[in-house]
């Protein structure tokens, strides 16, 4: 047994594609479930979330145009690193919620299936909820799906990263851009899911990680009036209704909090939530009689 | 002016609508009166002739009319959706038989030309009917997946209880039927509130759910001012709210269900750019920048209430488009030949009066045809505004009211850009007969319905509905259960 000592890990937040500090300066104590001191994880302040909000709007133009397939390898892609780095997140979710080993890989097996399993939706959502409307009249109509926007995602409390991947995946798989807010108590895999991401192609600021006090990050996101929509997963009842109540100023997406059992296959609520439908209406001219009037 | 091609009056004969002198509220299938005797007037905007007395709802009322929705409950819900869908197809086919009457009725009480009513209105009201009709047995088919939250995995549709629903009084009767047919299908129960200017085709309708023997309590009518509304927003034995009118009222009811379990759908304001590029067949682009903006007196919230012209074009299609506006007939609602009614009330008059001062005040440019105004009712000329630049208040407020403002572009990215730069996100309508110009800008528009070489077209099977503070959730088609059910 050596005696060599270990390097520890500043972590730090994941905005626009670069890590920085808060801007604040400041930082707070993630401590494992038996109150041991595990990191100080950088702790986010109004200005943090709100430069995110210029990266995830940055960043919602390519994203939302490239190709559903190309979103498909992407996220495929991040599968493929988080695989790689299996290990790191097991030692993380044990520590960051107190699970055996064992128990910690069988979430982290979970957690890597089920990015796999919205990296697939990308190129099929719009065909099973989108499609053409048989409209009594000469006209070509077709609704599709499109994402909202920039999406703020307050994750899970308790469950720090299949609870995350399961609100983060769905949102941007459909094309939108994520700001989020790790569980308070136990931010680091989140933190850490940023660094995956950096390492594969998702394109900076498409998902952003802030960690800190849900309450005091969540509120700028719930009033900014260039955030689309905002899933309260990580809220309390009492908190949650502060933000609905600030997120109706511009008439913002909101999914309430739910009791979700995120070991089960999720169904498409989560992408459906946060995508608008378009319609799009053109007239195809009608044959006569004599085949002649288009 | 006069010419040789005058046209003789040709009104539509009103005897076939009977307006009794007073109205109650249909709360649990009986008229009622309001628990605190209140009444209000409702007239004709065309006339300003009183056309009936109604009891106006409070929240006691609110609350009965609630409890009897609740009470109903139990048995619609529990119905086989293929006996719930005859109850919506005999709707349906009464409004059919009864479309003349209550197109008249809708007509007098709105003051929209009939020929709107008559050709759109009442189609579309009995077509949304039948087309909900046939879902209510079909909903597992309606494509929601299964649900794993709120502890039922797997489960079937179901509907949510009981739906507060507050329409406006652009389309009556429309946006009744946008409101009840699907809310019926799905097995809820509902409250509606028509507004204050046009509560009779919703009263009418009461009587074509007693012709129809549907189950007393399923459909209650309140009508009344914003406070009955609002207490039926507030309601805490309401599941589901559905409102269409105004952002500002979208927003203060997105506060009201903060915190609590409703499910929300909101259809609000629009700012709808029609952009016409220099390819455009110009006189088809007419007919649709026309109809976009002076279709029901511009009172539409999908309007295409700016015009967004290539900048190589503008001088040619704005003398056709004044042209063709020269040809409007406004008048009489009606005459069977009028194109432009009333606004509908003063108060509306007023907005659009105040806001196309302040156009010109800003430096717009205003036009407006030789037309003469009635005198008596509620009237407004259809208006241009040229020289409109995206800070003019005329381009970024919703005025509501037969006002088009044009502006220019040069290149497809920035009508795009022009396009998109609104807090709403309604409607948007491309001219070109470039069909990959079409889809690129269709693509690119932040808007819920896209019109190309057409504009407000609807039709039951069609979702419809908006992006950014024009709302969210979709009525019509497939999309359009989604509100009414637990998915």
């Amino acid at each position: 047994m050596s005696d060599r000592l270990s390097v520890f890990k500043t972590y730090k937040l994941y905005v626009g594609g670069k890590f920085p500090r808060s801007e604040s300066g400041r930082v707070y104590e993630v401590q494992d479930s038996k109150g041991n001191w595990l990191a100080n994880a950088p702790l986010s302040s109004r200005k943090d979330a709100r430069d995110a909000v210029v990266a995830a709007r940055k960043a919602f133009g390519g994203w939302s145009g490239a190709t559903a397939y190309n979103r498909g390898q992407v996220l495929y892609r991040v599968a493929e690193m988080l695989e790689g780095r299996r290990d790191q997140f097991v030692r993380e979710v044990a520590d960051a919620e107190g699970l055996s080993k064992s128990k910690a890989a069988a979430v982290v097996d979970a957690t890597i299936d089920r990015w796999v399993w919205y990296a697939g939706w990308t190129d099929k959502i719009a065909q099973v909820i989108g499609g053409a409307n048989p409209v009594a009249g000469p006209y070509f109509n077709l609704s599709s799906p499109e994402p909202t926007g920039v999406v703020a995602v307050l994750a899970p409390q308790e469950s720090s990263f299949l609870g995350l991947v399961s609100v983060v995946a769905p949102v941007i798989a459909t094309g939108n851009t994520a700001i989020v807010v790790a569980s308070e108590k136990a931010p680091l895999p989140a933190l850490s899911l940023g660094e995956v991401l950096a390492t594969s192609d998702v394109p900076g600021g498409v998902v952003n990680v802030l960690s800190g006090r849900t309450a005091e990050i969540a509120a700028p996101l719930a009033a900014h009036q260039d955030v689309n929509a905002i899933d309260l997963a990580g809220a309390d009842d009492v908190l949650a209704k502060e933000l609905e109540i600030a997120a109706a100023d511009n008439l913002k997406r909101v999914l309430r909090p739910q009791p979700v059992d995120y070991f089960e296959t999720p169904g498409i609520e989560r992408m459906t939530a946060f995508l608008e439908t378009k319609t799009v209406w053109h007239p195809t001219g009608s044959l006569g009689a004599s085949g002649s009037s288009y | 002016m006069a010419s040789a091609f005058e046209y003789a009056p040709a009104p539509e004969s009103r005897s076939i609508v009977d307006i009794a002198p007073s109205y109650g509220l249909f709360i649990d299938g009986e008229f009622t009166e309001a628990a605190d005797g209140k009444v209000f007037k409702t007239i004709s905007p065309s006339t300003e002739e009183v056309l009936s007395e109604v009891a106006q709802a409070g929240e006691a009322d609110v609350d009965r009319a609630v409890k009897a929705a609740r009470k109903a409950f139990e048995k619609w819900s529990a119905l086989p959706g293929s006996e719930r869908a005859k109850y919506l197809f005999r709707i349906a086919r009464i409004i059919q038989e009864r479309s003349r009457e209550l197109a008249v009725l809708e007509t007098l009480d709105n003051g929209k030309p009939i020929k709107e009513t008559r050709d759109a209105d009442l189609p579309l009201v009995a077509a949304h009917f039948f087309y909900y009709a046939g879902w209510a047995d079909k909903l597992e088919y309606a494509g929601f997946g299964q649900r794993t939250t709120n502890g039922h995995s797997g489960s079937n549709p179901r509907p949510l209880g009981v739906a507060g629903q507050v329409i406006p009084w652009n389309f009556p009767l429309l946006m009744l039927a946008w409101k009840i047919a699907p809310a019926l299908a799905t097995g809820n129960t509902v409250v509606l509130k028509p507004a204050e200017t046009t509560p009779l085709s919703a009263l009418f309708f009461a009587d074509i759910c007693r012709q129809a023997g549907l189950p007393k309590g399923v459909v209650n009518i309140l009508p009344g001012y914003g406070d009955t509304g609002a207490a039926l927003v507030a309601h805490p034995d309401v599941n589901k709210v559905a409102f269409t009118g105004s952002t500002a009222v979208g927003k203060e009811i997105a506060r009201t269900v903060a915190g609590t379990e409703k499910k929300l759908t909101l259809e609000l304001g629009g700012k709808g750019a029609n952009i016409v590029f220099d390819d455009a067949p110009v006189d088809q682009a007419v007919e649709g920048i026309v109809g976009g903006i002076f279709f029901n007196q511009g009172q539409v919230c999908c309007a295409g209430s700016r015009l967004l012209v290539q900048e190589s074009i503008h001088d040619e299609l704005l003398d056709s488009l004044k042209r063709r506006l020269s040809t409007l007939r406004l008048g009489d609602p009606l005459d069977k030949n009028t194109d432009i009614g009333a606004i509908n009330s003063a108060e509306q008059l007023a907005r659009i009066t105040a806001l196309a001062e302040q156009g010109e005040a800003e430096g717009a440019e205003r036009w407006s045809p030789a037309c003469d105004i009635p005198e008596s009712g509620y009237w407004f000329a259809p208006t241009l505004f040229t020289n409109v630049t995206q800070a003019h208040t005329i381009a970024r407020d919703e005025i509501f009211g037969p006002v088009l403002s044009v502006l220019t572009f040069r290149t497809p990215d920035e009508a795009v850009a022009k396009a998109n730069n609104t807090q709403y996100g309604l409607s948007a309508g491309i001219w070109t007969e470039k069909g990959s110009r079409i889809l690129a800008v269709a693509n690119k528009l932040r808007a819920g319905v896209v019109w190309s070489n057409t504009f407000n077209k609807f039709d039951p099977t069609s979702p419809f509905g908006g992006y950014k503070e024009s709302g969210f959730g979709r009525e019509g088609g497939r999309h359009g259960l989604e509100a009414y059910l637990d998915v």
